[in-house]
């Protein structure tokens, strides 16, 4: 334990913090964003999934203990992640008092720069969002407790909220891009040999989930959902 | 034209310069050569190991020898100081050797053997170097190879996960450990991590951007240094009791050589104005495959690794002043000189015979590229041969440098090349315990007069290095010390504060001056003279006109030399010009010796002593023999003295590469 | 290895020797570690296509000493890419717009006619500048006496046959010992993240047999070392090596840290069983 505790104090054990948070909630999107495409089979059936969310685990948990569980595993990732992001780019920044003056880059990925802004846009969108969906209290146009489904349309049909959701989107995407193959550097589990299948998957990953959050909002803009 | 030998041109007998009476005993051991070192290593008194900690040793300079005499001398128990001029002992230019190190494991069972590997040496060295020295540098080598293979240095291995080796510089024997081409490298990195542990451990304090520039002498034993810390300026005296100098060779007297831009000679030559006598100075060696000179911009040479001979043909055009393309120039007006000349060894003569031979028909006029100065080295058969794949296996990263240098794709047309002044055999003269004429100041390395008599061969340079700092100061240096009773010595002592003064006045001098011209426009100009007459080929004219000019460009610099800045900070241009006026010195030392020597051997071509094939003639007669200078004041001719060289199981022949 | 390739600024011209250019040069010129720095513009003219950069900076100092001006301060020394010496952002780049190469092998006809080129120190906290162009880079040798070695004292060393080593770890070995220390990737490194040299040297001594006795301890203490000096942390960019002159590849980062999780689980359960 105290060797762990030791590694948590050194940068590379804050990235592996962000490493196994990253998982933790790199798999969730993947089932929230496979969930929110039930929206196409309809109010019912899509409001019966969220409701089965809240049952989840019966009888062993009890009607939300679960979620909640998973909840707080979330949150729980998402403070860590953040912390731990916080604590390196200070040291980053800290670790080039004087700039230069003219500095390029050559092989860096946009994705790979614009990690701590992707993370900012993701951080404002999933309060955004949890205030619009999860509690209503930020939701333009009618919430309704229990419809689900209802929610997301009414939401979705004001521009500027699909336009936000886009763009966080966007920027999850190429969070992920760079994200899910740092993911498997900073756990070294990359080596030269599958170096290009993990660059594939981040990039699959990126592909499906950013482009899978878009799809919701962007059936309820063109009318395919209503 | 076989001329007959003129006795020695310059009047150097002791006496008539009040030179002091010194005995030069190099105190070899007696007994058979195999058994001298083991029996010294047992005569020689030990260090108990509760005092060695009482015992400092100042080391100056961290490649090869440095770095492995600072680590082991550190694990035995000493206090070691180390000192190096680059902001890392990581980056002395030991780790630009590409070649190989050589050792007589005979793992190939192709023959080898040490004593093979002492032949080899001794006749490479052109019978001017010591039986019992090269024959302990062979038989140490094996130990060397083993212990850089322990430190984690990557050398080359065959499938079966034993080591590669490769046959080297025209070796019989396949006997050259390597590293892909930074061998170099990977031996001065093992060498420098066992430094760093013993750094880290706090049994060496490390100096570096430091610069030694005088040694102490007190009651006639070497008792300390005087270092200039390069970032600050700050002079401060440092004690010992032993000093080891392994500041490398003195290449850049030469201002273009393939050495880096800092080697210098400034810790040798100080220790040789207290005292120490420098010996050999003229064998320089000059390696034939560098990279040429495009313009008086060039500020060094760069090597390409002498395996390129191995595959690449060496040309000229037939006629003088042909300036065509080199492909616009059919076969038959070709001259392919080595080829023609040599035909048993062809382009594989040793780097003296193919270094002059290229100067010879750039001489008359049929050098190619920039002023003249090239001939071409062409793998076009090669690759028509083995295709260019294969080429490109064996010489890819050369092909790349020289790509990245002149801008042109050697594998479409043929590479320039010209000799370069590569190596110094000459250096402070040592006994057989590495110590030097004043007790307690050792010298290793290429800082020594060394192993190599009047010619190095290919990759034997890191093993004297290696060998002089891991197996032979440890123990010697322990015996001059459980010898010595020394007194106690303090930086309070009148011989610290004579030299640290001398030392201050001198940088003042240096930055007082501020005249009209640059420092590096002296050093070219020094270069320039000792290129053209202390070269690749040398006569007594030649040498009389360079020992007439070098000390009126050297009482120039003192008069006109502009160094910028303080001494309170870092200040390259003081640096710098503390290493020429040295070099400026040191320039006419060479000269002198080189006019004293009038036979050819080794890297000293007298051009008045040849052979009828205009080889190299020795005169064993009256040159069988180490010179060994001692300085008299600048101003001075130095004192000669000799130590007769005795073969007496490598008997001396003419070397013949036809 | 290397390749004949350019990043692509300009390409290499063959047979244009004699070329010269008119370059402007804006340098970093800071009087010593306390004082403040700034940016200082010179004309560099008639500058031959056959120098090496150094060359031309050589040239701008010996016309800067005659006009009574102090020299731009620049470390250098074997000048042929291997002492790991020279350093300097060149126009935005560690080492400048070629790949594969140091400053002192980088070439002036790699440069156009007329153009401005702009020429830092590396900037890094653990690399404090020391006088213009030179930076102290004294924290790298640090992380190497924290673990980067193999402790094996003079003379007790087996023979150097007696341990195989497979041809593949030799040349893997040797891939990640070529680093030569020059820092451009600190320089170069959005965050000035040591990780792609203290990896090479844990990458080198890992591969080999002898290296596997202290591998634990090595990685645990460079990383430390590493934290210690101030560097940044790595975001896995890959700017350090796109700038290596020697072409490490980030893959030794993956490997490091691997090195380093597995040191931490085996120490925790060494930790557990001598408890037990």
């Amino acid at each position: 334990m105290a060797a762990t505790v030791a590694l948590y104090r050194t940068s590379i054990g804050k990235k592996t913090v962000m490493a196994v948070t990253g998982i933790i909630l790199y798999l969730f999107m993947i089932l929230h964003i496979y969930g929110n495409l039930k929206v196409f089979e309809g109010r019912e059936k899509f409001n019966a999934y969220s409701d089965y969310l809240r049952t989840v685990g019966n009888p062993i948990f009890f009607r939300t203990e679960l979620l909640w569980t998973i909840r707080v595993v979330l949150l729980v990732s998402v403070i860590l992640h953040i912390v731990a992001a916080v604590q390196l780019t200070q040291r980053s920044v800290a670790s080039r008092p004087v700039r230069y003056v003219n500095k390029k880059e050559t092989d860096a990925t946009f994705a790979s720069r614009t990690m701590r802004w992707g993370g900012l846009v993701i951080f404002f969108f999933i309060i955004y969002h949890i205030l619009d969906l999860t509690l209503g209290t930020a939701h333009s146009g009618t919430y309704q407790q229990g419809d689900v489904y209802g929610n997301v349309v009414s939401g979705f049909s004001h521009w500027y909220v699909t336009a936000f959701y886009l763009l966080a989107m966007l920027a999850l995407g190429f969070h992920l891009y760079h994200g899910v193959w740092s993911m498997f550097q900073t756990l070294g589990i990359n080596r030269r040999k599958y170096n290009r299948f993990f660059r594939g998957l981040a990039l699959v990953s990126a592909v499906l989930i950013g482009g899978g959050g878009c799809v919701v909002p962007l059936a309820i803009l063109t009318g395919i959902v209503s | 034209m076989a001329t007959t030998i003129a006795p020695p041109t310059v009047d150097v007998s002791r006496r008539a310069l009040g030179g002091r009476d010194i005995v030069l005993d190099a105190k070899i051991p007696s007994g058979p050569i195999e058994q001298k070192w083991e029996k010294h290593q047992f005569e020689m008194k030990l260090v108990n190991p509760a005092n060695k900690r009482k015992f400092t040793i100042l080391i100056v300079g961290s490649g090869l020898a440095g770095a492995s005499a600072a680590a082991t001398l550190a694990e035995l128990g000493y206090h070691v100081t180390c000192f190096c001029y680059q902001d890392s002992p990581r980056r002395a230019h030991s780790i630009a050797a590409q070649g190989g190190i050589n050792a007589a494991k005979n793992y190939r069972n192709d023959g080898d053997s040490v004593y093979r590997l002492f032949y080899d040496t001794v006749k490479g060295g052109d019978f001017r170097s010591r039986e019992a020295n090269v024959y302990r540098l062979a038989q140490i080598s094996v130990n060397i190879i083993d212990q850089c293979v322990a430190q984690g240095v990557p050398f080359a291995r065959e499938y079966g996960g034993l080591l590669d080796n490769r046959s080297f510089g025209g070796a019989q024997v396949s006997r050259t450990f390597y590293a892909r081409g930074q061998t170099g490298q990977q031996l001065l990195l093992g060498a420098y991590s066992a430094l760093s542990r013993q750094i880290g451990l706090g049994n060496v304090d490390m100096y570096p951007r430091h610069e030694m520039l005088d040694l102490v002498v007190v009651d006639g034993a070497a008792r300390g240094l005087i270092a200039r810390d390069l970032v600050t300026g700050e002079i401060t005296p440092y004690v010992a009791d032993a000093v080891v100098l392994a500041s490398g060779g003195y290449g850049n007297v030469y201002y273009l050589s393939t050495n880096a831009k800092g080697c210098n000679v400034t810790a040798d030559w100080r220790a040789y104005k207290r005292g120490a006598l420098f010996a050999n100075p003229c064998y320089t060696q000059i390696h034939p495959t560098c990279i040429p000179v495009t313009g008086d911009h060039q500020s060094k040479l760069t090597l390409m690794s002498e395996s390129l001979r191995n595959d690449g043909r060496v040309w000229v055009p037939a006629k003088a002043g042909d300036t065509r393309a080199p492909h616009q120039i059919p076969e038959r007006e070709r001259d392919y000189f080595l080829e023609r000349k040599y035909p048993s060894f062809g382009n594989l003569v040793p780097r003296d015979v193919a270094s002059r031979n290229a100067k010879e028909v750039c001489d008359e006029g049929r050098g190619v590229g920039p002023g003249g100065r090239g001939v071409y080295l062409d793998f076009a058969d090669a690759i028509k041969r083995l295709g260019k794949r294969v080429i490109e296996e064996r010489y890819g990263n050369l092909f790349d440098m020289y790509h990245k240098i002149t801008g042109e794709n050697s594998y479409e047309s043929p590479m320039r090349i010209y000799p370069a002044i590569h190596y110094t055999m000459g250096g402070l003269w040592v006994d057989y315990n590495l110590m030097s004429t004043i007790p307690g100041l050792f010298v290793a390395g290429e800082a020594n007069f060394s192993d190599h008599g009047a010619n190095r061969l290919g990759a034997s340079a890191l093993m004297q290095g290696l060998a002089d700092g891991y197996f032979i100061l440890p123990y010697t240096i322990g015996d001059y010390l459980a010898n010595a009773k020394l007194p106690k010595a303090e930086t309070t002592h009148p011989a610290f504060a004579e030299s640290e003064a001398e030392v201050h006045a001198r940088v003042k001098r240096l930055l007082g001056i501020k005249g009209e011209r640059t420092v590096d426009s002296f050093h070219r100009e020094l270069g320039h003279i000792m290129w053209d007459y202390c070269g690749m080929a040398r006569t007594d004219a030649g040498l009389r006109h360079a020992l007439a000019q070098i000390p009126q460009l050297r009482e120039e610099f003192w008069q006109n030399v502009n160094v910028m800045g303080e001494n309170t900070e870092l200040n390259q241009s003081l640096e710098k010009a503390g290493r020429v006026a040295d070099f400026l010195e040191l320039g006419e030392l060479i000269c002198t010796d080189a006019l004293n020597r009038t036979e050819s051997c080794g890297g000293h071509f007298r051009e008045e002593s040849q052979t009828a094939d205009g080889e190299a003639l020795r005169d064993d007669e009256h040159f069988s023999h180490v010179s060994a200078w001692e300085y008299t004041g600048v101003a001075n001719t130095p004192a000669l003295h000799k130590e007769p060289l005795e073969f007496e199981y490598v008997h001396p022949s003419q070397r013949s590469y036809v | 290895m290397a390749t004949l390739a350019s990043r692509g600024a300009t390409a290499s011209h063959d047979g244009d020797a004699g070329r010269t250019l008119n370059l402007t040069l804006q340098v970093w010129r800071q009087k010593n570690a306390t004082s403040a720095g700034k940016m200082v513009t010179y004309e560099a003219k008639g500058i031959s296509v056959d120098m090496s950069f150094l060359e031309m900076l050589d040239v701008v100092n010996e016309r800067l000493i005659a006009r009574g001006e102090e020299p731009i301060a620049f470390d250098h020394d074997c000048r042929e890419g291997i002492c790991g010496m020279c350093g300097m952002m060149i126009n935005g780049i560690a080492h400048g717009p070629e790949r594969a190469t140091t400053a002192c092998e980088l070439y002036m006809r790699h440069f156009r006619d007329g153009e401005t080129i702009t020429i830092e120190p590396w900037r890094a906290k653990a690399f404090p500048v020391i006088k213009d162009l030179v930076v102290d880079r004294g924290a790298f040798d640090r992380i190497i006496q924290a673990g980067g070695y193999i402790t094996a004292p003079t003379g007790g060393a087996r023979d150097a046959n007696a341990i195989l080593v497979p041809k593949a770890d030799a040349d893997a070995a040797f891939d990640y010992a070529a680093c030569i220390s020059c820092g451009a990737c600190v320089a170069m490194c959005p965050n000035a993240s040591a990780m792609l040299f203290t990896a090479a040297k844990v990458a080198h001594l890992g591969h080999l047999p002898q290296g596997q006795p202290e591998r634990d301890d090595r990685v645990l203490r460079m990383v430390e070392q590493m934290d210690v000096e101030g560097f940044g942390a790595c975001t896995n960019i890959g700017e350090c090596a796109a700038v290596c002159p020697k072409e490490i590849p980030m893959d030794v980062i993956s490997y490091m840290n691997r090195d380093l999780l597995r040191a931490t689980r085996r120490k925790d359960r060494e930790a557990k069983t001598s408890n037990e």
